[in-house]
């Protein structure tokens, strides 16, 4: 690995804030503790954690349905992403987003969305900003293998690469869109074969290994900021549990078998071995991070409990700024 | 105000997008030929020549991606202007329109500030058809987080335009295509007519009729013909729909006792429902007659003059709406 100890370290502390969080979430709304949909990111935590690790606090992200990992990744805090999740007032989102909508603009972190593809153009939008400021911010779109069949993303793909913008298409191939398999729904194997289509490198890396992502997103990050214009990452990954909700076997679209060969090759527990074997980490010091995340995400979980609920008063509020220049 | 400075609507729009990027660097422009070819109205006409190609942006024919552009710069802090050439494509980029545009700010708990005008052009008379011809209005009303501008008058047009492009929040401007060459007074200096107030166009007694784009033109000639009978019209121009300022539409409908409302959309689930509804609900013991609504028949706007002209609402039957609820025509004659 050419990447230092320290930004190994740093790619698992990313992945393992996203487990702990997704893993709590789930249990709470076994728990029937969180209203509304519950879209996890177990299993994908190498794709969000490789790419935000490249990325600075000032560029820019959106995200998808399954977004947790992105802002997770991001830099989110988890207070306010647990007390979001639980529609209290002192969420991101004051309780009025929910986990498809969570965000914080502070972290470049434009928003979940519960709109398939719908983050992609609004990612062009952001790209197309941080290039006429000049700053040398870039932008990512995340997306799944599903969102490349809908109209938006060949929009945006199009539009960025013909204005030349300094953005990175992020595609999370999970092998499903919700519960259809991706070979019902098209007929190509590799999402990468569309970058072509639009005039912009793509490159496949496995989703799996957060190394792998880590470098891919460095050089489309490195070319996007150098004004070098779009690409297309595609990585390979799944998600362990259902398209939403906590159940991961005995599902009627996918077989246990496949769920436990990808579990084989989890984000995490590869990392750490490989960590461990090049004597770079030691058990002891990964379940001291686990010790100290475990700890973070309990903190959380009693914050977001304790919070308040939003008043009655709090429906009108925020549906337009009043600082219009009139 | 013979001797004021006398612009066409058309550049009544083009001057406050001009002078908005001479004083705000922040502000761009983003759409389907409106760069080197100035727009299909001329709408963006010499922008380009003057503030070149990075601020006036030529995109590809990509009405979800156009939206998206200006969702994206905006809410990372540009300040853009988007058009979409006719309103009728907007039905292409409904999801970028409804669903982000308009409701980042509020599902993210108010962090998010999305100062994005869209802008395009509404309405028939063209023999244009049934996708270039229509008036949407009313589906965007409809949308918590929107704002909605359609402005009758140069001198609203830039003023409203100029209101749009300051405004935090996401408005669309809509453009009449047959208002586009109408003169009219337009201040040289900046100003701004602000969102949200009605325009009383004409004062009168005996009737209050609403209507806006186009129509405020049709509706003040049938005021003007029944004031040769003695019948005083009062003509008001909402030119924000949305919020729509029904407080000067209830005290118009207090005196008069008697309102009908025109429109160009089609009558069912048109604006006009709107304010009827909110007049018999702030006015309802004030009325004389049932407030009357004078629109589009419900079908597809049709190509041909011969079937557009019976299509659109005219003079002929914006007066006969005025009679009907003003009972001026005895029982039996």
């Amino acid at each position: 690995m050419s990447i230092t100890p320290a930004v190994q370290f740093d790619l698992h502390r990313r992945m393992v804030r996203i487990r702990l969080f997704e893993e709590a979430a789930g249990r709470l709304a076994e728990a029937a503790k969180l209203p509304g949909f519950l879209h996890l990111y177990v299993g994908e935590e190498a794709v969000a954690s490789g790419i935000c690790g490249a990325l600075n606090d000032d560029d820019h992200i959106t995200s998808t349905h399954r977004g947790h990992g992105h802002l997770v990744a991001k830099g989110g805090d988890f207070n306010r992403m647990m007390a979001e999740l639980m529609g209290k007032s002192t969420g991101y989102c004051k309780g009025k987003g929910g986990s498809m909508h969570i965000s914080d603009l502070s972290l470049g972190m434009l928003g979940a969305n519960g709109i398939v593809g719908a983050g992609s153009p609004i990612a062009v939008g952001a790209a197309f900003a941080n290039k006429y400021r000049g700053r040398g911010q870039v932008a990512v779109a995340f997306f799944g293998d599903g969102a490349t069949n809908i109209g938006a993303f060949h929009e945006a793909a199009n539009m960025a690469c013909a204005l030349h913008l300094p953005i990175v298409f992020a595609c999370e191939n999970n092998e499903y869109g919700e519960f259809t398999p991706r070979d019902k729904t098209m007929a190509i194997t590799d999402i990468v074969d569309r970058a072509a289509g639009y005039g912009m490198p793509g490159v496949i890396v496995d989703g799996m290994d957060v190394i792998a992502v880590h470098e891919a997103a460095l050089e489309a990050v490195a070319k996007a900021r150098a004004g070098g214009g779009p690409s297309l990452i595609e990585a390979k990954t799944y998600r362990f549990y259902n398209h939403h909700g906590v159940q991961n076997l005995g599902l009627k679209y996918r077989s246990d078998d496949e769920v436990a060969k990808w579990k084989e090759r989890d984000p995490i527990f590869t990392l750490e071995d490989r960590m461990i074997e090049n004597k770079v980490a030691t058990r002891q010091r990964f379940d001291d991070i686990w010790a100290e995340l475990r700890n973070d995400i309990e903190t959380a979980i009693k914050f977001a409990e304790d919070s308040p609920l939003p008043t009655s008063d709090q429906v009108l509020v925020d549906v337009y700024s009043a600082n219009g220049g009139n | 105000m013979s001797d004021e400075r006398k612009l066409p609507y058309v550049m009544a729009f083009n001057e406050a997008v001009r002078q908005a990027m001479e004083d705000d660097p922040n502000v761009f422009c983003a759409g389907e030929d409106i760069g080197a070819f100035g727009g299909v109205f001329g709408t963006f006409g010499g922008l380009q020549a003057k503030f070149g190609a990075e601020r006036v942006v030529d995109t590809p024919i990509s009405e979800q991606a156009i939206i998206g552009l200006g969702v994206g710069a905006a809410v990372t802090g540009l300040r853009p202007i988007v058009d979409l050439m006719f309103m009728d494509f907007m039905c292409v980029a409904m999801d970028q329109i409804v669903n982000q545009a308009a409701k980042l700010k509020y599902m993210f708990g108010g962090e998010a500030r999305i100062p994005l005008t869209i802008t395009t052009a509404g309405g028939g008379g063209l023999s244009a058809a049934a996708q270039h011809s229509q008036s949407l209005e009313a589906l965007l009303c409809h949308i918590p987080g929107l704002k909605v501008v359609h402005p009758a008058t140069p001198y609203d047009m830039k003023g409203l335009m100029a209101a749009c492009i300051r405004e935090d929040n996401p408005t669309v401007m809509i453009k009449h295509k047959r208002l586009l060459g109408i003169q009219g007074p337009v201040p040289e200096e900046r100003y701004i007519v602000p969102l949200g107030v009605a325009n009383v166009v004409r004062p009168g007694n005996d009737v209050t009729i609403v209507a806006w784009g186009r129509m405020v033109h049709e509706a003040t000639a049938v005021a003007e013909k029944l004031a040769g009978e003695g019948i005083q019209c009062e003509v008001i121009d909402p030119r924000t729909l949305q919020p729509l300022d029904i407080d000067t539409i209830v005290a118009s409908a207090k005196k008069t006792n008697r309102v009908v409302v025109v429109h160009e959309a089609v009558r069912f689930g048109g604006l006009g429902a709107e304010v009827a509804a909110q007049i018999q609900e702030h006015a309802f013991d004030y009325l004389d007659a049932p407030v009357g609504r004078i629109a589009a028949p419900f079908s597809p706007v049709p190509f041909s003059p011969a079937l557009e002209q019976h299509y659109i609402p005219d003079g002929a039957r914006i007066e006969a709406g005025i009679r009907s609820v003003l009972f001026r025509t005895p029982v039996g004659a």
